[in-house]
């Protein structure tokens, strides 16, 4: 019998704006001990499917249908009734680690209450129940852990004690919604690597939410793919992924921008080889206020901490690095946002740092900037054709407000927006529009450069394959040069020429993005991109991972930044690992062996 | 923490200074004074009442002998209208009486407020919730100077159960009238404040965590749901108490309690400086003190906060 039976669900929401329909009678199941991939973009109803079982649903919303666990049925109950089964048999993790934990609760307070309430424990036995599973998530230092406060651990980490947490009662399902999508590829996958592990060791089942096909072929058994609310697909993994039935599953595998493939269109080839931008040995510090002294003290964080590097016309620059590397401050610090604290940035031979607004002001006609969440970043109270005209109003000023209104409506067609949206806010378009406004808002002056800051993340799948294809026929069209800035290894290689590697402040490695995939040196590089998921069962499975030891240090530790150089640690512990170059382009930071730097770490964990 | 609170304590003092001084200058430059009157008195006569308050002296020896006074002898001065009293009785005599129907006032107010708030949070759009948001918005539009004469009309004049002023000491039938009067608003500020933050809190992600733990309801709201929730409420306490033990003049005048507010207000009208400095640095004191213990429960509430 199967674990999870759900029998012709839907979903409705009721707003002002009428009744919203967003699952429309699916059927699914799960049996025990299977890991069961739930995949669709935003809208698709993923996640309502789970919360709804869960009993989690806004008030707003409605299900009808039925959800059977373990010949239970789980919908429309009482929440005692719910409460029975939650947290004890079937437990669930979300996505957004940063904010799922109770602020002002300890980690073991939060822990040890689902035991007080499923399993009536408490006391001692509690206790040690809750440093087992601590210690079986890989927390170091459970002991000491188990008493601090969420906002004490990193993301990682929490997302662990969240793991922890709905383990304890051994539950037969776990419901993990996007998991590991608010969290850094390397942390990622070590979390995956736990709950595969889990799903093993525990036989607990796992419907994993998630809108990633890589997590998906590493991870999963079977697959169900949701569109708007229906259910389009279902399959075995390696018949889904190798033999896709439904175009949108394909269409789906296909936008998939993947790190051991680049798609073939993305062949940008570089034909100038003029300097625009020189950026030499810039820094950027901020001072961060810790306890200490009667009156506090101040600590220097590096958040730059000496990045040189060209940028040819035409060229585009890709930036990778995991959270706290230092790659929007670098964005900012070039475009003069935040002031470099020393260092120069040469701007057509032009020394820009240290310059004032006033003086700044005629060259941001050339220098723009994409952020990364296309909402939040448009003005909301003016239309999406206000935003795209302020720049002519400051730039060209001569021009009347009807070629004005021209040139904007043109912009509009050319990023691919209606002509009749002319008038339309901000939050009536979704979020792949919204990028498109702020590409027409950044691109209207005609630019050389434009540094796209995590311009597609946040976006889903087959959004971000268009606009990285937008952004591209721009660079085209303009010669234009790019900056583009990401987490996600996979677009970076879809759209650069070179790579830039950044790790806590510092480059560790730059080369031609072939170079960089194909032939990557640093230990932290490798890492890098052994941990991003290729959407493809067979490959993903086999595929070593490179994993580095202990959690990604704090920038204000003063050691962080000799991680890969432990050798150098005792000679002198402020010392900076310089660039080599070794081959023509391919620059590498001085590092020791992986061996090296694994024996160091063991040897001070002993210690 | 020790250290902090010493921090704070240590800024308060200039900041009470550049209070002192500021309010003096102001007084300075304000047209009149304390014995201006309708029919004006000889000259000779005036000249020896203002020799004898020190009001014939410059300006900065004023300020400067009142300073002096006030922090090596904590001496605030003879009242210049009430003859042969000084600030410190005053002050002795009339907070006390402030000071215990504030208190009430305010145990009240966050009492009744906060549970009213909770309740018509986690009932949204039910009748409690309704009765609460109509209480709350009744009891705010009716203002104090409405509440005391209704409360008088109605428990005094018309039931005969309660005096309709006086002070006796501070017995129990004395008190439940003025705070009555001045704990209502108060309550229906807290109470909407609360009830906003409640319904904030309950969508956050760590009480839909809660939920799916399994825990029982009630643990979800008070344990974690209670502390996030009075965060913005202890913002507006900290004034709100001050506000409360410093009194109000209408209180003070409807019900002839003899507290501060009504000293306060009768000094300014007749320029009696002694009186408005002691009480003007009273207040100050206070608000300085409050400031600094909801600073402390914040960091009760939020563990992230610490000094």
């Amino acid at each position: 019998m199967a674990l999870l039976d759900v029998k012709n669900l839907s979903i409705t929401f009721e707003t002002p704006d009428g009744d919203v329909e967003a699952v429309k009678g699916i059927n699914l199941s799960i049996e025990p001990g299977e890991c069961l991939g739930i995949v669709g973009e935003s809208g698709s109803g993923k996640s309502q499917t789970m919360m709804a079982i869960m009993g989690l649903l806004a008030k707003n919303g409605a299900a009808t249908g039925s959800a059977t666990f373990n010949g239970q049925e789980m919908l429309n109950v009482s929440v005692a009734e719910a409460n029975k089964v939650r947290g004890a048999d079937v437990a669930m993790i979300f996505q957004d680690p940063l904010t799922s934990l109770t602020p002002h609760l300890t980690v073991g307070q939060q822990m040890r209450e689902v035991l007080d309430v499923h399993r009536n424990l408490s006391g001692a036995e509690a206790k040690k129940l809750c440093l087992d599973w601590l210690e079986r998530v890989r927390i170091p230092e459970a002991k000491h852990r188990i008493d601090q406060y969420p906002h004490q651990l990193s993301g990682g980490m929490r997302q662990r004690v969240m793991i922890a947490m709905a383990m304890l009662c051994s539950p037969k399902l776990l419901i993990a919604d996007e998991p590991t999508t608010a969290l850094d590829v390397t942390v990622q996958a070590e979390i995956l690597d736990l709950m595969a592990n889990l799903q093993k060791e525990e036989n607990t089942a796992i419907a994993l939410i998630t809108h990633d096909m890589g997590v998906v072929a590493r991870m999963c058994d079977r697959v169900a793919v949701m569109r708007h609310g229906e259910y389009v697909e279902e399959g075995q993994i390696d018949a889904l992924f190798h033999n896709p039935q439904h175009p949108y599953t394909r269409m789906l595998l296909d936008a998939m921008p993947r790190i051991d493939r680049p798609h073939e269109a993305a062949e940008v080839t570089l034909t100038q080889s003029e300097n625009i931008l020189n950026v030499k040995d810039m820094n950027v510090k901020f001072d961060i206020r810790v306890a200490g002294g009667l009156f506090g003290k101040k600590l220097p964080l590096r958040a730059v901490d000496g990045i040189s590097f060209d940028l040819a016309r035409g060229e585009t620059l890709g930036i990778v690095g995991e959270s706290g590397c230092g790659k929007s401050t670098l964005a900012r610090a070039v475009l003069q946002l935040v002031p470099p604290t020393t260092g120069s940035v040469l701007w057509m031979g032009r020394e820009t740092a240290g310059l004032d607004r006033q003086a700044m002001k005629p060259l941001r006609k050339d220098l723009q900037i994409v952020l990364q969440d296309p909402l939040a970043s448009l003005n909301p109270r003016m239309t999406i054709a206000a935003s795209i005209a302020e720049p002519l109003k400051t730039f060209q000023a001569e021009l009347s407000s009807n070629e004005r209104m021209h040139k904007v409506a043109e912009m509009m067609e050319r990023v691919g927006l209606d002509r009749n949206m002319i008038n339309r806010y901000p939050h009536e378009l979704s979020g792949g529009q919204n990028q498109r406004v702020g590409i027409a808002r950044a691109m209207i002056n005609r630019p050389e450069l434009v540094i796209c800051d995590e311009a597609v993340s946040a976006l889903d799948v087959s959004i971000q394959a268009q606009i990285v294809a937008l952004l591209k026929e721009f660079q085209t069209d303009m010669g234009l040069s790019m900056m583009f800035i990401s987490h996600d290894l996979s677009v970076v290689r879809d759209i650069s020429h070179r790579i830039m590697v950044l790790y806590l402040g510092r480059v560790v490695e730059l080369a031609d993005r072939d170079t960089i995939y194909t032939n990557p040196i640093h230990p932290y590089t490798k890492s890098l991109i052994s941990a991003v998921p290729i959407p493809d069962p067979r490959i993903e499975r086999t595929r070593p991972r490179i994993q580095l030891p202990g959690e990604l240090p704090s920038p204000l530790d003063p050691g962080a930044g000799l991680r890969f150089l432990p050798s150098k640690r005792h000679c002198d512990p402020n010392y900076r690992p310089q660039l080599n170059e070794v081959a023509p382009g391919h620059w590498v930071a001085e590092h020791d062996s992986l061996e090296e730097i694994m024996e160091t770490e063991a040897r001070q964990l002993a210690s | 923490m020790l250290g902090y609170i010493l921090r704070r304590l240590a800024i308060a003092i200039p900041v009470l200074l550049i209070l002192v001084v500021l309010s003096f200058i102001l007084m300075y430059t304000a047209p009149g004074g304390p014995f201006n009157s309708d029919r004006p008195l000889p000259p000779e006569v005036m000249a020896n009442i203002e020799a004898k308050y020190g009001l014939d002296q410059p300006f900065w020896k004023q300020i400067a002998t009142y300073v002096w006074n006030v922090t090596t002898q904590f001496d605030f001065g003879p009242s210049f209208q009430y003859k042969n009293r000084t600030v410190n009785d005053i002050i002795a005599q009339g907070f006390p009486v402030t000071l215990t129907y504030g208190f009430w006032s305010f145990v009240i107010a966050v009492t009744f407020g906060i549970s009213l708030g909770v309740a018509a949070a986690i009932r949204q759009n039910t009748w409690l919730d309704y009765t609460a948001v109509g209480i709350s918005i009744g009891a705010q539009v009716l203002p104090n100077f409405v509440m005391a004469p209704l409360l008088i009309m109605f428990f005094t004049l018309y039931l005969g159960w309660l005096p309709g002023g006086g002070w006796e000491g501070g017995q129990w039938n004395y008190v439940i009238l003025p705070v009555t009067a001045l704990a209502t608003s108060y309550m229906a500020s807290i109470a909407r404040i609360t009830r906003s933050s409640m319904l904030e809190v309950l969508n956050t992600n760590f009480i839909r965590t809660a939920q799916a733990k399994g825990l029982p309801k009630q643990q979800i709201i008070v344990r974690h749901a209670m502390k996030p929730t009075l965060m913005p409420v202890l913002s507006y306490l900290g004034p709100a108490f001050v506000g409360m033990i410093t009194g109000s003049v209408l209180i003070d005048v409807f019900f002839s309690t003899g507290g501060i507010g009504q000293y306060f207000v009768n000094s300014a009208f007749n320029r009696d400086y002694s009186v408005i400095m002691g009480i003007t640095i009273l207040v100050g004191a206070l608000t300085i003190m409050f400031n600094l213990v909801v600073d402390l429960l914040y960091a009760w509430i939020d563990p992230k906060i610490r000094y």
